[in-house]
């Protein structure tokens, strides 16, 4: 058996008295979209940060490809750098144009050289749709256009994977679809994604597993078919149930 | 009465106004590296650093800069330390903007959204990295209207080092006061020598906040 991409071994974290993250462990395969679910507060989105370590946790281990990234040795910089995060409000660099956003990781992690990241910066917004864009400042681009240039400055470091945190809960409704659009594109293209979302149209089609998580801990995971008609737990059927009701099935 | 202002003044009072100019160049250059570096040390530090920082800036900004300048020009020498009267003004000077500079710095730099820090951390880019990339090209910008305040005081306040014999707007203005006996004349003049100056570094920085100004943000009510 080969090693997973990535391992996620036994998570806390606690803030306070609150102990958000009660154990949490799951593996990642090569090219796999794992949705996370669950009600708000249950700890999804500090799961994903916990990944990349932009909040470490108080205990457990992170494995990519088989290397300690919870280690304190680890050179955490280069494992974030091939772990994408997308955020839910964005967070676009204010004073780069849309190239810039994309091109300055690889310019200052990487080393590229300015041209080459020009160019690799440009292929990855037109990748997203939005090579006209590329001089326009985030503050001229619309919530959707804001991140989708966000997906392209990930793709740009190459990543072996990305994590999205509520990537769709910022925008209006009309602009939601051009961003799981691109989201779609990248699941089918073999992207391996960890998605906190409540688009539940998105899970069905491209996701390979759902996680359903409330309290800290997972409730139940499986493969949505399985999970939409015959969840075994009854929390998950219910909040499915009521998920996509209130989120209905946009975009398939 | 009539205003006596003689045309010989003049070239007193410009060798003057270089030395104002000269010594307020060379203090906020100084109070802009090592505030940023203050700034950074306060809001990044880890205690050694970010606790001596604090230090440095509560007695720079708790004592009077006349004290600090006397300090250093008569103080130093009782230690055995002698240095020149502009060394003296360049080093009580520059060392108190420094302290200002710094809490305007980390002012911006505490208002730069926190999502753009984790957004560079999350890229791979180091802490350095993202200070340089992200964090002050945003603060620099954000900055400049509290500095621009700092150093429109630091011009005017540099008119204290006369009194270490330097022979500034000040200085010279005295000197002329003194050998004429004529006081009103010469400060009217003086006054109007630092207006002219302050008139001309906050137009220079207006037009350096509208060039550096980031396209789509901050829109205001347009006029009607």
């Amino acid at each position: 058996m080969s090693t997973p991409l990535l391992k996620v071994l036994d998570i806390h974290k606690r803030y306070g008295s609150e102990e958000v993250l009660r154990g949490v462990s799951f593996d990642v395969e090569r090219g796999e979209t794992k949705v996370f679910i669950g009600p708000s507060g249950t700890g999804k989105s500090t799961l994903l940060r916990c990944v990349n370590q932009l909040t470490p946790p108080d205990k457990g281990q992170v494995f990519l490809e088989g290397a300690e990234v919870t280690h304190h040795k680890a050179d955490i910089n280069r494992l974030r750098a091939s772990m994408g995060f997308v955020f839910q409000d964005f967070n676009l660099f204010a004073h780069l144009t849309a190239m810039q956003n994309v091109g300055i990781g690889p310019m200052t992690v990487n080393g590229m050289h300015k041209q080459r990241a020009q160019a690799r910066a440009l292929a990855e917004l037109e990748r997203v749709g939005l090579g006209e864009k590329s001089n326009a400042y985030p503050a001229q681009l619309s919530g959707g256009q804001q991140q989708r240039v966000s997906i392209a400055r990930a793709l740009a470091m190459d990543p072996k994977l990305i994590l999205f945190d509520e990537p769709t809960s910022a925008l209006d409704p009309e602009l939601i679809g051009e961003v799981l659009e691109v989201m779609i594109e990248l699941a089918r293209e073999g992207m391996t994604m960890l998605c906190v979302t409540h688009e539940m149209g998105f899970a069905r089609s491209v996701a390979n597993e759902i996680i359903f998580m409330e309290h800290g801990v997972i409730v139940e995971q499986g493969p949505p078919q399985q999970m939409f008609t015959n969840a075994k737990h009854p929390r998950t059927g219910e909040f499915l149930r009521k998920i996509s009701e209130l989120y209905g099935e946009t975009n398939q | 009465m009539t205003f006596l202002f003689k045309w010989e003044w003049l070239p007193k009072l410009a060798s003057g106004l270089l030395v104002t100019v000269e010594v307020t160049a060379t203090c906020v250059t100084i109070g802009f590296v090592l505030g940023i570096l203050l700034a950074l040390a306060r809001v990044y530090g880890r205690k050694p650093l970010s606790i001596p920082a604090n230090i440095f800036i509560q007695f720079f900004r708790g004592t009077p800069l006349l004290v600090q300048l006397l300090l250093v020009y008569y103080g130093l020498p009782q230690l055995g330390i002698t240095i020149s009267a502009v060394l003296s003004a360049i080093l009580a000077l520059g060392l108190n903007t420094a302290a200002y500079q710094a809490e305007y710095f980390r002012g911006a730099i505490q208002s730069v959204k926190k999502g753009q820090m984790l957004a560079a951390r999350s890229l791979g880019m180091s802490l350095p990295q993202s200070i340089r990339y992200v964090i002050l090209p945003q603060a620099l910008r954000l900055v400049i209207p509290a500095w621009s305040n700092e150093l429109i005081l630091m011009l005017k306040g540099s008119s204290i080092v006369y009194i270490v014999t330097i022979l500034d707007i000040m200085g010279e203005s005295k000197r002329i006061a003194n050998k004429y006996f004529n006081y009103l004349d010469v400060y009217v003049v003086a006054a109007l020598f630092y207006l002219a100056l302050v008139l001309i570094v906050s137009l220079l920085l207006r037009e350096l906040e509208r060039r550096v100004r980031i396209p789509g943000l901050g829109l205001s009510i347009e006029r009607r």
